[in-house]
């Protein structure tokens, strides 16, 4: 990896260069690939929208502590008085009135709505860390094993296959419990961010596939390229050869990847939550709040709505952004 | 073509050594002692003992490996607290279910099967054929009808889905019956409304994936000159788009329905867990819960086996499908 | 056999190439492999300052000759000695110092340039990668770069789809210049381009041959723009090189019935009509078997006997200037009515 003081000089001076002039000769500079599908997504209504509902997400997910204070409810109060006799909530829909938009959660009578938006955070937060992971695992994999070829490729190619011949949902399910028990024991409380953790880490061990084929694939594709070989030619190192010939041009297919990643790794973290793995009932989840309303379908379907209906918005808009995106990229694809 | 097959056979072998090697390093490395989880109830340290022993606990972790795997290709002879000898596929014996693990497994494939395989045809046909209809009507309501439903379809969950279904078509309208599994050989009726729910919110969720994908495929290939020349020779568009265009687009297509079936023969877990249908995947998730080491090892290795043969299913039809693929 | 095709040594060669081959493995039917003979066993010198056309139609080898000069392809056999250092088998830091005498432009402007990168970034990757830093700074050095090929120095921030084949290829040509070479391998760098366009880019690489003083290889299936640019003519068939010579002995006075034929296959737009057409017949013979003997027997109006049983050496022969491997060499000029070859087509354009 020898990216040389010189070679970094350089750069900034070709960078920088085009700044100053740019205003005066506007005509001049350039408009790279990434400006014209930055100004293709812009042009797109449904990436627009499903972009905006993605911010208004995330910003909810990040100022829950602010909502919180505003809503004026925490995520581990109980409203008992509110429950009848057999732990349902009172009045329509799940007890849902000015107070607890959402109603309340049969049993503990606990507020759906800020439970609702702070495990918007915690799904967001695993699914964010998780497809960033597996991404770069990805990446790291692909490049290596699409550009040196020969064994590298062999093995990295089956422990892709290795991997994708686990059953995934039974061993996550088999192996969280053994990680606890290994750094908690038996009966010590478990932190609600080591579960978090481990979480990720299952998903890290699992998900890189699809994208280390995807990048190694593409990788192969450019190898033989002329302009490849012409900075091999010039004696380019492995760095420069992945950093500054081969990525750049695949960043495309990887962010069209990553985006669609997200909302996998969201579903996984509920599918998993919901076969009873995944994170105790301290962190509110997406997928502990479905797994545990399950119980109540047929008598108060309210609290299998609500949880079942932000899910599907938030994967719904990460779908149409992630399709948005890979058409902004790739205008050849159709759509 | 021979060749081929025994390379690829070859390395699919290896795969599954390598699974099962993991899987037992995994397992049998675990922290608990995993046989406190096989007799739940009144285990004094003698019996616990004995049971370790019989096991063969006690012995190198290579020779139990060497023991299970011997006992998959010939059978051996278990104590006679595991039911005696062991006959050629011998998973073990499991003391919580207090039967030979190849018994379990032999009870609960036909009911995945009976999940998956209808579903997989449902969801093909409906995937497939949305896709190929909305590639060829781009740009109409049909197309936008098709392109709503599957992304609608690629971002519901199953147990959502499932839990939805159930509740209008069971609890409420009382149209089907609770889902449960009988043999479609003893009550075919039965059989179907049993299971009926399963395959509708199995295809559903898949054929939206498979739709998204067909239509791009497809789009993708009417492009591409053969087809154009195919019509400018004055073949009639059916012809060109079922003989020529499909051959085509429908390549990917196979790899990822290999794939897909594949995974879900090893174990539909979170649809047999919504509709409490007792299928692999609902045995490997007890097994997990309760400890049942044999269990859980067999559920792992089979599903394994059901994805690796698959891969090479896929290699193979691909060569059929694709003329251009050639064997290495 | 040594000093075959080179004239009167009075400067020491800056590229001496000597029994040079790249083999292919491929693998046939259900076991076993053979191997593509793609190169086999090339002898040639290129002095500084000289322009070496390497010609013959494709799958020649004469690509696979131009990679593994610039070591992109490691050669099976044979030494590559660059100022009389064997560069052969060099590794990535033995070969630094090397690269930066020793350049490619390639044959596809559309592929050869990262679509993701600035001209600016394209034709500076040389100079970063080596750890060049030109006097005045890499920017100046780029817009100089610039300027000598005949693009607008201001262009520097542009991206390559921005602009046309040929502005691209003078593009690809600033970047082979970067480091200043002494001698550039040009594979096929105009035969992706319009006619017109050809003209003016190989104006430019003789003009640059000029005025730097640059040594080229120049590798192309059309004789006529290698005449046009080229100081001496290696033909080839088959991985190896039947002839070899200066320009105005291969043109005029060639003496393998191989190049008769490829000469003859010029079309010629003054000369209409069957005038000494020479048509070859069958297909070139796969790499894979190449016939014994003399390679071009099979399709050799004029092949004997000995031509299957015993393989023509590459001789000198006129007094060494020009050397043909074939027991039946030609004599005597080629028939010319005018003249004109095709090489006044592009001569004319580029006037």
């Amino acid at each position: 990896m020898s990216l040389s003081p010189a070679e970094g000089v350089a750069l900034a001076e070709i960078e920088s260069g085009g700044g100053a002039e740019a205003p005066e000769r506007g005509d001049v500079v350039g408009r790279s690939p990434g400006r014209l599908a930055w100004i293709r997504l812009r042009r797109d209504r449904t990436a627009m929208v499903s972009g905006g509902m993605l911010v208004f997400f995330m910003l909810l997910a990040l100022a829950a502590p602010l909502v919180e204070m505003l809503y004026g409810i925490g995520p581990k109060e109980q409203f008992q008085s509110l429950l009848d006799g057999f732990g349902m909530p009172l009045g329509y829909a799940g007890g849902v009135s000015g107070e607890h938009w959402f109603g309340l959660e049969p049993g503990l009578g606990r507020d759906i709505f800020i439970r609702l938006i702070y495990g918007l955070r915690t799904s967001l937060f695993i699914a964010f860390a998780a497809a960033v992971i597996t991404a770069t695992i990805g990446v790291v994999l692909g490049t290596l094993a699409g550009y040196l070829g020969g064994w590298l490729d062999a093995v990295i190619n089956w422990i892709t296959d290795l991997t994708l011949a686990m059953p995934f949902l039974v061993i996550a399910l088999a192996l969280t419990p053994t990680l606890v028990l290994r750094f908690y024991g038996e009966r010590e409380a478990v932190s609600p961010a080591f579960g978090v953790a481990v979480l990720i880490g299952v998903f890290a061990v699992f998900g890189w596939t699809s994208t280390a084929r995807l990048v190694r694939g593409q990788v192969i594709a450019l190898r033989e390229r002329e302009f490849v070989e012409a900075a091999r030619a010039s004696g380019a190192g492995l760095g420069h050869m992945l950093f500054r010939q081969l990525l750049p041009n695949i960043w495309a297919p990887i962010l069209v990847s990553f985006s669609l990643a997200v909302p996998q790794f969201i579903t996984s973290e509920a599918a998993l939550s919901f076969i009873g793995v995944g994170l105790s009932d301290e962190t509110p989840s997406f997928g502990r709040m479905i797994y545990r309303s399950l119980d109540y379908l047929q008598t108060d379907p309210a609290y299998v709505f609500f949880p079942g209906i932000a899910i599907f918005a938030l994967v719904f808009a990460f779908n149409l952004f992630g399709d948005a995106l890979r058409d902004a990229l790739d205008p050849k694809s159709s759509r | 073509m021979a060749r081929f097959l025994v390379k690829r056979l070859f390395s699919a072998t290896l795969t599954l050594f390598a699974v099962s090697v993991l899987t037992f390093l995994m397992f049998f490395a675990l922290p608990r002692d995993p046989v406190t989880g096989m007799c739940p109830k009144n285990c004094n340290p003698e019996r616990l003992e004995r049971v370790r022993d019989e096991l063969g606990l006690n012995d190198p972790l290579v020779t139990q490996y060497a023991g299970y795997m011997k006992g998959i290709v010939t059978g051996r002879d278990l104590g006679s607290a595991q039911g005696g000898h062991c006959d050629a596929p011998c998973l073990g014996w499991s003391y919580v279910t207090n039967e030979a693990v190849s018994d379990t497994i032999a009870r609960v494939l036909p009911v995945t099967l009976s999940i998956v395989i209808p579903a997989a045809v449902l969801w093909l046909l409906l995937g497939v054929g949305l896709g190929m209809v909305s590639a060829l009507r781009r740009g109409t309501w049909l197309d936008r009808l098709a392109i709503g439903f599957s992304l609608t379809g690629a971002s519901l969950q199953l147990y959502f889905v499932g839990a939805v279904l159930l509740l209008v078509f069971v609890y409420n309208l009382r149209l089907l019956p609770v889902p449960s599994y009988t043999s479609i050989f003893d009550n075919p009726l039965k059989w179907a409304s049993g299971l009926v729910l399963a395959w509708i919110s199995l295809a559903f969720l898949f054929s939206a994936i498979y739709a998204r994908l067909s239509r791009a495929q497809m789009l993708e290939t009417l492009s591409e000159d053969f087809v154009r020349t195919a019509r400018a020779k004055g073949l009639a568009k059916p012809k060109v788009y079922g003989r020529h265009a499909l051959r085509a687009a429908i390549t990917p297509v196979v790899t990822i329905a290999g794939l897909d079936v594949g995974g879900a023969l090893g174990g539909t877990v979170i649809t047999e867990t919504t509709f409490g249908i007792q299928g692999l995947g609902r045995t490997a998730v007890d097994a997990v819960r309760a400890g049942d080491l044999p269990t859980i090892m067999a559920t792992v290795l089979i599903a394994a086996v059901f994805v690796v043969l698959a891969n090479v299913l896929v290699d193979l039809l691909y060569a059929a499908i694709d003329p251009r693929v050639r064997l290495r | 056999m040594s000093e075959v095709g080179t004239a009167p040594a009075e400067a020491e060669p800056l590229l001496r190439v000597r029994g040079l081959a790249k083999h292919f493995p491929v693998r046939t039917g259900l076991r076993g492999h053979s191997v593509v003979r793609a190169v086999d066993g090339l002898d040639f010198d290129v002095r500084p300052g000289e322009t070496v056309g390497l010609v013959g139609e494709s799958g020649c080898g004469k690509t696979t000759t131009g990679r593994m000069l610039v070591r992109l392809l490691e050669p099976t056999a044979g030494t590559i000695e660059f100022e009389g250092r064997d560069i052969t088998h060099a590794g990535r830091r033995e070969l630094r110092p090397l690269r930066q005498d020793l350049q490619i432009i390639f044959q596809d402007p559309y592929a050869s340039l990262n679509p993701r990168h600035t001209v600016g970034r394209i034709i500076a990757m040389p100079l970063q990668v080596n750890g060049v830093a030109p006097a005045g700074g890499v920017k100046a050095r780029v817009q100089e770069l610039l300027e000598v090929v005949g693009l607008n120095p201001e262009h520097y921030n542009r991206y390559p789809h921005e602009f046309s084949g040929g502005q691209r290829q003078r593009i690809g040509i600033a970047r082979a210049l970067a480091l200043r070479p002494k001698l550039i391998v040009a594979d096929e760098p105009v035969s992706a381009l319009d006619v017109s366009i050809q003209a003016q880019v190989v104006n430019l690489l003789r003009q640059l041959q000029r005025d730097l003083g640059l040594a080229f290889v120049f590798i192309a299936h059309d004789l006529a723009v290698v005449r046009h640019f080229c100081q001496r003519v290696a033909v080839m068939y088959l991985g190896k090189i039947v002839e070899i010579g200066d320009r105005a002995d291969i043109y005029e006075r060639p003496q393998h019935p191989y190049t008769r034929a490829l000469l003859s296959a010029i079309p010629d737009v003054t000369r209409l009509g069957p005038g000494g057409r020479i048509r070859l017949t069958g297909d070139v013979p796969t790499p894979l078997d190449p016939p014994s003997g003399c390679r071009f027997r099979t399709r050799c109006w004029k092949a004997r006997e000995i031509c299957a049983t015993e393989e023509p050496a590459l001789v000198p022969r006129d007094g060494g200037g020009q050397a043909t491997a074939c027991h039946f060499p030609e004599s005597g000029p080629v028939p010319q009515e005018d003249g004109g070859t095709a090489g006044t087509a592009v001569e004319e354009v580029s006037k």
